[in-house]
């Protein structure tokens, strides 16, 4: 059942949040792909009955779903898969999450990630791996590799995940799902583990379109305790859209070249012809300057985490030794054993980048190339609505195939990084499978332009007829 | 380590390929400004909430290594 299935039937009184979490709970089991870091059963099965019970039933009904660990939940453990904070529990739970919980859905449990959300394959979490469901020996992608699996597994009809690079997408792109990055400013971020503040952004995966729709609707829109957060222009719809006639469509020049596999680019092209079919019209745009977005990101993230990582220091939260005699050799032990060695690696970077006599070279020079991101694509608007690529240019990689080389893991990123450069909305649906493995189509739209996006997916997704199941995923 | 640093600042080198002489940085991507609330006293955490997560509490506070006193 989709998620808007289950708030229809739980409205119509024909099931109960007690079964639909008793549900989910029965497939998350024994956690076969390694989604969850913490499954807090009672506290769900109680706020589900405490729900049915009720005079009056919250819109969203009592349905499950599952939350990325990088956002806090009061009391529940939160750890943004690192070590230096096994064991915490805050004290207040994120915005975006309240919001949600306000309006009846019923956290299940806390996902695996990439530890700070630095990654794309999940693996650089200090805890688990997470498997991607259509082939346990491949990655789910990340950062939010686990909210992926999870919703790709069907034990949560939907997730929130955290990105920042691509750290939605392209998970949703592995997995076979759809995940979306809102525009910056449309989520708050109160309570969401900073990585990168400028690039950082909370959004929902789901297995369709609407259910993605009905998600981010709960979630948008301006909290007094994220000054970045944004007055919403207009609600979120439930996209209704069957065709694309007067769409302008854009397929990037620079995405679709030697860097991405060959089944990727053929699945992409099926879904052009699609778009054709369904009445738009698609032309090739360029997006110059994103051969320089890796590089551009991999100076701005690292820099930007290098500050927020500073708070972790073993005192007031987390972890911390005992041997330590002084307050460095107190810092270096904590953060030396608490971090990985990604967060390690982009700390360096980053600090690196911001240093006296380095600044100008790199992180100011990153800024520029940044605002140069921004013209292609206001540019590449002005001829066209909505600029589609691929998500990521391969299918889903074995595990191990690439946690050795940090360089060709950042280049998972190379078709996301751009809009989340420009701070643009953007959201992968599946377009196909290519070696039995599911391939994501991104679409991007100017700021704001949630709506229409969604309407394309939407309308998109109906003529692809993806089939959301797993081999063996019943 | 040092032999994946060196190769990620390989690939962000290439940025100085560029001409950026006349374009201005972007530190915002949203246009805000002096983003206020209104100047309202309201509760925050107990001091004992604050330390319910420390790894070490002495007499209510933060406990916290000595500082090099060289």
């Amino acid at each position: 059942m989709t998620a808007e299935e289950s708030v229809r039937a739980l409205h119509a009184g024909e099931t109960a949040a007690a079964d639909l979490v008793d549900a989910a709970l029965e497939r998350v089991g024994d956690d076969r792909w390694g989604a969850f870091l913490a499954v807090d059963a009672e506290a769900a099965r109680e706020r589900a009955r405490a729900i049915d019970a009720a005079p009056e039933r919250p819109p969203l009904g009592g349905v499950p779903i599952a939350i990325k660990d990088a956002l806090s939940t009061r009391d529940l453990t939160t750890t943004a898969g690192s070590r230096i904070l096994e064991g915490f529990r805050p004290l207040y739970t994120a915005t975006c999450v309240e919001r949600l919980e306000r309006a009846g859905a019923v956290v299940i449990g806390k996902t695996n990630m990439d530890e700070f959300a630095m990654g794309s394959s999940t693996e650089n979490s200090a805890y688990q791996l997470t498997r991607n469901p259509w082939d346990e020996a491949r990655v789910p992608g990340g950062s939010s590799g686990g909210s992926a699996a999870a919703v790709a597994a069907h034990q949560a009809p939907w997730a929130l995940g955290s990105d920042t690079g691509g750290s939605i997408r392209q998970p949703a792109a592995l997995c076979g799902i759809v995940g979306m990055q809102p525009t910056y400013g449309a989520v708050s971020r109160y309570g969401l583990i900073a990585f990168a503040s400028s690039l950082d952004q909370v959004g929902p995966f789901a297995r369709t379109v609407r259910d993605a729709a009905l998600l981010l609707s709960q979630i948008v829109g301006r909290d007094e305790m994220d000054s970045t957060s944004l007055e919403w222009p207009e609600p979120i719809r439930l996209p209704e859209a069957t065709e694309l006639r007067g769409l302008r469509v854009g397929v990037v020049d620079e995405l679709m070249g030697e860097g991405v596999e060959p089944g990727v680019r053929a699945a992409v092209d099926a879904a052009l012809g699609r778009i054709e079919e369904l009445g738009g019209a698609v032309e090739r745009v360029s997006l110059a300057t994103s051969e320089y977005g890796v590089a551009t990101y991999y100076l701005i993230a690292p820099a930007e985490c290098s500050s927020n990582l500073a708070r972790f220091d073993g005192i007031r939260y987390g972890k911390r030794f005992e041997d330590a005699t002084d307050i460095l050799e107190h810092y270096e032990l904590t953060r030396g054993s608490g971090f990985g060695a990604e967060a390690k690696r982009r700390i360096m970077l980053g600090t690196f980048a911001l240093a006296s006599g380095y600044y100008d070279a790199y992180y100011l020079r990153a800024l520029k190339v940044r605002t140069l991101i921004r013209r292609d694509f206001a540019a590449a608007f002005e001829r066209v609505d909505v600029i589609v690529s691929p998500t990521s240019p391969t299918v889903a990689f074995r595990l191990g195939e690439r946690v050795q080389d940090p360089l060709a893991m950042y280049l998972s990123d190379v078709c996301t990084i751009p809009s989340s450069l420009a701070g643009l909305p953007a959201l992968s649906i599946p377009c196909g499978l290519s070696q039995g493995l599911p391939v994501g189509l991104q679409l991007v739209g100017p700021a704001f332009s949630e709506n229409r996006l969604l309407d394309v997916a939407h309308a998109l997704e109906a003529a692809i007829g993806f089939d959301a199941h797993p081999p063996g995923i019943p | 380590m040092l032999e994946e640093l060196t190769g990620i600042l390989g690939h962000v080198e290439r940025i100085q390929a560029l001409d950026l002489d006349d374009v201005p940085p972007t530190t915002h991507v949203i246009e805000r400004q002096n983003v206020m609330r209104d100047d309202e006293p309201r509760p925050g955490l107990s001091q004992e909430q604050a330390l319910r997560e420390a790894p070490e509490v002495i007499d209510g506070k933060f406990a916290v290594v000595k500082f090099d006193q060289h």
